[in-house]
């Protein structure tokens, strides 16, 4: 008797969508990074292509953190004060990619102007060679005044830009057009608004293959599961051949993460001096291993170690395919 | 939702006056537009009283291959005109219909297997057309185990539980959609299953109403494939929102464009 075929076969994929671009593409990096092209459900490589391996960029900010975590400050803390070193430190760490996240023009956070935002891309740009992916501070208005800047000091890199929301996606998705970079569509955790978001930026004009899915992020503990359901509809919408939804997804890890109470200051008899400085980085590992399993395309991620620990999570669950 | 676009049919008087005077723009018209409006696939039918009806048939066919490879329905009761088209057709092709008696289905299956094509079984047998639901259950289960044996996949089988028009056979059409919830369970995955919705409602009035209300309660029961209208907006739009019901698309404000305006990138 002939067992039957139990593999899972898809109509659909998540798109491929590549970051960086090199001397060949018009541009400086000296590596890559491709997204996405999943044609099965996470790590299920026996019902089909499992797409591109999940890539973590390192979070830098473009000015100095006030209040993040020892743990971090003792991995970091000697080059936060230049984007530039930071940058370098993160990519000797062993980062895929850079995130800079422009905390500095927050108006409530420095306010810093398009030129000084387009600085600090272009010193990030200079320290190293891969590929950048840009999010802006997340107020309307202040985003809007900025990106143009930057999206033109990154212009032929091929960088990803974000976010583009339902109330205000037509600067960034019109500046990404004229300089060629890839845009970062973000939800509420709402997947009705994140189908939205995706037509109108289509409408506009933009490609849905160079849309990057930000369905928003929650830590372990503070409504993962909600996350992670979210980000599986999505996905199986995507594999299931809605074009709307077929896209890689990116996750905001070692910022929620680092939000914890027991990433900082875990409120615990049992811990000790000794055990404190690990919580935060697993915290931010286990937020970042459950999402892998939701179909994570891309995680954001602060500390080597727990970047070190996803490294290898990531690697075991390629290697055991059935 | 499969849907087979059924304006390039002789039966309509622009088409029939193309295919007299070998007007391509028309016919080419027509597919490009019914495509456009979200067709799956167009159903090409030379319509009654055309003297050569195969070389009317492959003028068709040349003539939508010229500016598309939509899947083609070949829409004909000459098996003559059948056999000798089908095999001609580059790119997917259906076979609509073949009846359900064994030899007719069986030899219709065998057509298909062998060029890759998908085939309409219909249940109607030298008996007519069945008068209640076991019958057309029973018609439809034989259409399935005659492709089962030849070889043919569900995934390319359509099963028609014959629509007629509701002014003339009114018990019909709650008939039918019995029979569709029953079909689905004869083989899993199952066969498609598909009807020609513009029979439901000849000559009667309010044919558009008629035709939409009836596709929306057919997709709840299983529908989905049909031969109808797609230059009928509200009709699509009735695809549309019936498949958003029945959980098979995620809302977005914009649901109607997402399912219609949109052209699938390559």
């Amino acid at each position: 008797m002939n067992i039957p075929d139990l593999a899972e076969k898809w109509t659909g994929s998540v798109s491929t969508v590549t970051l960086g671009a090199t001397a060949e593409g018009g541009g400086t990096r000296t590596s890559t990074v491709k997204l996405g092209g999943a044609k099965a459900l996470p790590f299920l490589a026996c019902d089909g292509d499992v797409g591109n391996r999940p890539a973590i960029a390192v979070e830098i900010w473009d000015i100095p953190p006030a209040d993040w975590p020892q743990p971090l400050t003792e991995a970091y803390g000697d080059v936060f004060a230049d984007a530039g070193k930071w940058t370098k430190k993160a990519v000797e760490y062993g980062a895929e990619a850079i995130c800079l996240r422009l905390q500095g023009a927050h108006p409530d956070f420095g306010n810093r102007s398009p030129q000084q935002c387009a600085e600090t891309v272009k010193a990030v740009l200079g320290a190293v060679g891969v590929p950048l992916v840009i999010w802006g501070p997340g107020v309307d208005e202040k985003d809007n005044e900025i990106m143009p800047a930057v999206s033109a000091a990154a212009r032929g890199e091929n960088c990803l830009l974000g976010t583009a929301r339902e109330k205000n996606y037509r600067t960034l998705v019109a500046v990404c057009l004229a300089d060629k970079h890839k845009l970062i569509a973000e939800s509420p955790l709402d997947i009705n608004i994140a189908k939205q978001v995706n037509i109108l930026c289509s409408d506009a004009g933009y490609g849905l293959e160079d849309i990057v899915i930000f369905p928003t992020t929650g830590a372990l503990g503070y409504g993962i599961e909600y996350v992670y359901s979210i980000q599986e509809r999505g996905l199986l919408a995507g594999l299931g051949g809605d074009k709307l939804l077929g896209q890689p997804i990116i996750c905001d890890v070692g910022a929620e993460a680092w939000r914890a109470k027991e990433a900082k200051a875990p409120p615990f008899a049992c811990v000790t001096n000794e055990t404190r400085g690990q919580w935060g980085i697993q915290w931010e590992a286990a937020t970042a291993t459950v999402l892998l399993q939701a179909g994570a395309g891309m995680l954001i991620m602060r500390h080597p170690t727990a970047i070190q620990l996803i490294r290898q999570t990531i690697d075991r669950l390629l290697k055991a395919s059935c | 939702m499969y849907i087979i676009g059924e304006r390039i049919n002789g039966m309509f008087v622009n088409v029939k006056e193309a295919i007299r005077n070998r007007e391509a723009k028309v016919i080419q018209d027509l597919a490009l537009a019914q495509m456009a409006a979200g067709a799956s696939a167009l159903d090409v039918n030379v319509g009654p009283a055309v003297s050569d009806a195969k070389g009317a048939m492959i003028w068709l066919v040349e003539t939508i291959r010229q500016v598309t490879d939509a899947p083609l329905s070949i829409d004909t009761a000459k098996w003559d005109v059948m056999s000798t088209v089908i095999p001609m057709i580059t790119g997917e092709k259906i076979i609509n219909s073949s009846k359900a008696d064994p030899e007719i289905a069986g030899r219709c299956v065998k057509l298909a297997v062998e060029h890759g094509a998908g085939m309409i079984g219909l249940t109607i047998d030298a008996n007519g057309v069945p008068g209640n639901v076991d019958g057309r259950v029973a018609l439809g289960a034989q259409i399935i185990t005659i492709a089962m044996e030849g070889g043919l996949d569900m995934n390319k089988l359509f099963v028609d539980p014959i629509i007629l028009p509701v002014n003339v056979a009114p018990t019909i059409p709650n008939q039918c959609i019995q029979s569709m919830s029953q079909l689905r369970m004869f083989a899993d995955p199952p066969p498609h299953l598909v009807i020609g919705l513009s029979n439901l409602s000849q000559k009667c009035s309010n044919r558009q109403l008629i035709n939409r209300t009836y596709l929306a309660m057919a997709i709840a029961h299983g529908l989905d494939a049909a031969i109808l209208d797609p230059l009928d907006r509200e009709l699509m739009e009735v695809v549309a929102t019936a498949e958003l019901l029945m959980g098979k698309s995620i809302y977005c404000d914009a649901f109607l464009e997402a399912a219609l305006n949109r052209q699938t990138p390559k």
